[in-house]
């Protein structure tokens, strides 16, 4: 293969690695943002929360010397752990209090949230790195050319792809989907229709929290988890949803490959630009689609 | 008006009259409040306007990189002079930006400014010249030609910082009872209507944005003088969260609550870090969350007259 054609083919494995990864998490914003309307900040902790079940999780099943494959189960448990102890803690404990409330001042209850998961994160695992590389070679090296790729990057599209897949056919195929439809235009009528609202919106806040949570596990492998994870998350999952439009599943997809892709493409032509890079796209995008490209339709109040 | 400038004045004299008596480390710890307490009265400035602006450490970032610069280059060392320039060069900056964010909302506009400051991040980091992400170092001030000596500093920077405070508080009450500032109570209750009647909102919402911006620049510089380094942390976003956290704690109704609001989260910051530093971040967040939950209008509510009932009600 020619030089010219194995840079692009990298440069597009890598920035479609990054995005999967990035739209798990992002479609658990964007959900949360759809049906709750809350702009979640503390959807990063949940993000790092995930990470860190999954590190100590997989450690304990690699201690067990069972199947290697197991640490894949591992990571699905810590996700669904994180997402049913504090789904409910954090919904029903605390942020239905503040519904109803203008946005803007919700972004700023999940941002005392983060403040306080940050702490509550480190007081659980302390301060140090944890390393799980195990399931990073679980499916080998895959030779394109004259390069070979990581499995696992493989593995984490596909698992993206199934993920997305879910969700939309969840929400599109079934009749809770149909349901939690209803809520996201009105929840006044839904609920007037005999729809638990409370409840639509505790599961979906769940959903939310799991799909971070399945991020954070899955990356647990590619990164060190350490305090901090959370804080770089939490940003570049916001300019996902911000470019492809809050509460849009479409657009959260867009929205991970063109964050995925500028990112990508900024590490191997102009490395410079690698921690703007995101933030320039997301800006630009704003100033032609105010709302993101699929935006929300909203009604003017006069 | 007269009351006002009366109160201001005797908030001065007696701030200063206080500040010569304070320990070092006490004088220190409020001149960085009142500096930080500069940007978040830009961001009250902006949130009176319905705008929360969640990048404004950018704003201080310039001015303090400005000021810090100017400094070492140009030799400029004057202490009134480099908050000034600060607040300059950070709306000259971001002047070209103004017009575009004045037409956003809500969410859209506080994630902007956010990539705005984070752009700004990314490439004060990048930028090799300018120290990377280490930052640099900046000399000590001198004040109309004068150096100060060791036991002077300290009070000399509280005192160029209280003094620029107070005159920028005077400032904003003034702005606050014009009719710009009343136009921008309105468009936050219902901005159609301002333009219906002849207001031009998105002029107003970019003149708010580059007072607020002058604010931040000013109030990065004076943190820079009194820390003596500045590096891309200021740009980075949760520097900016703590902007807001003051502004939210603070309302929008009192000045005075402002500068308060930023001394309580320096007091708390500074103790807290050195006695319990693993659980601070929490004490923060609860702190915050009491304060939407109990004091939704924040501290200033506290004392300020209650605004009439159906002003605070009629809000889309």
């Amino acid at each position: 293969m020619s030089e010219p054609v194995q840079l692009a083919l990298t440069i597009l494995i890598d920035g479609l690695s990054y995005a999967s990864w990035l739209f798990i998490v992002a479609l658990g914003l964007t959900l949360v943002f759809g049906v709750l309307k809350i702009l979640n900040i503390a959807h990063g902790s949940f993000y790092a929360l995930g990470a860190y079940a999954a590190a100590t999780l997989v450690a304990g099943v690699t201690a067990m010397n069972t199947s290697p494959y197991m640490s894949l189960l591992a990571m699905l448990a810590a996700a669904l752990l994180v997402a049913l102890l504090v789904a409910p803690a954090t919904e029903r404990g605390l942020l239905r209090f503040f519904y109803g409330r203008d946005e803007v001042l919700l972004v700023l209850v999940t941002y005392a949230m983060f403040l306080m998961l940050e702490d509550i994160t480190k007081l659980i695992w302390g301060a140090n790195p944890y390393y799980v590389s195990e399931p990073y070679g679980l499916f080998g090296n895959i030779d394109i050319g004259s390069q070979s790729y990581v499995g696992y990057d493989l593995f984490l599209m596909g698992l993206a792809l199934v993920v997305g897949v879910l969700v939309w056919w969840g929400l599109n195929r079934t009749r809770f989907g149909k349901i939690v439809t209803a809520v996201i235009h009105s929840p006044e009528v839904a609920s007037s229709m005999g729809v638990k609202v409370s409840r639509v919106y505790m599961a979906a806040f769940g959903i939310g929290i799991f799909l971070a949570a399945l991020g954070g596990a899955f990356t647990a492998p590619m990164i060190s988890v350490q305090p901090g994870v959370s804080v770089g998350v939490i940003i570049i999952s916001f300019a996902v949803v911000i470019i492809g439009g809050l509460g849009s599943i479409e657009g959260a997809a867009i929205g991970a490959l063109i964050v995925g892709l500028a990112r990508a493409l900024a590490v191997h032509l102009v490395p410079v630009a690698e921690l703007f890079s995101v933030y320039l796209v997301m800006a630009l995008v704003l100033m032609f689609r105010p709302q993101g490209l699929f935006q929300r339709i909203q009604a003017r109040k006069i | 008006m007269a009351a006002l400038l009366l109160r201001s004045l005797v908030l001065l004299v007696a701030g200063l009259g206080l500040g010569l008596y304070l320990p070092k480390w006490l004088q220190f710890m409020l001149t960085m409040a009142l500096a930080n307490g500069l940007v978040s009265l830009g961001i009250v400035l902006l949130m009176r306007g319905g705008v929360v602006a969640f990048g404004q450490g950018l704003m201080s970032a310039l001015g303090g990189y400005a000021a810090a610069l100017v400094f070492q280059h140009w030799g400029i060392t004057d202490g009134l002079v480099l908050p000034l320039l600060g607040g300059a060069v950070a709306l000259l900056i971001t002047a070209p930006f103004a017009p575009l964010l004045a037409r956003y909302r809500g969410i859209f506009f506080s994630m902007l400014t956010l990539a705005l400051s984070m752009v700004g991040y990314g490439i004060l980091v990048k930028t090799e010249s300018l120290g990377g992400s280490d930052g640099f170092n900046m000399g000590r001030v001198t004040l109309l030609g004068q150096t100060l000596a060791d036991d002077q500093v300290g009070f000399a920077l509280l005192a160029i910082t209280l003094g620029l405070a107070v005159l920028a508080g005077t400032a904003a009450r003034i702005y606050f009872a014009s009719t710009r500032g009343l136009v921008t109570r309105a468009i936050r209750d219902n901005e159609l209507r301002v333009e219906y009647m002849g207001g031009s909102v998105s002029q107003t919402m970019a003149i708010n944005f580059l007072m607020a911006a002058f604010l931040g620049g000013m109030g990065g510089a004076l943190a820079v003088m009194a820390l003596g380094h500045i590096d891309p942390n200021f740009s980075y976003w949760t520097t900016s969260g703590e902007f807001v956290f003051v502004a939210i704690l603070a309302g929008s109704q009192s000045v005075v609550a402002v500068m308060l609001s930023s001394v309580v989260l320096e007091v708390v910051r500074s103790f807290s870090s050195s006695y319990f530093p693993t659980t601070w971040q929490f004490a923060l967040g609860l702190f915050l969350l009491l304060v939407i939950r109990f004091l939704p209008q924040g501290l200033g509510s506290l004392w300020q007259a209650k605004q009439p009932k159906a002003a605070q009600e009629d809000r889309p």
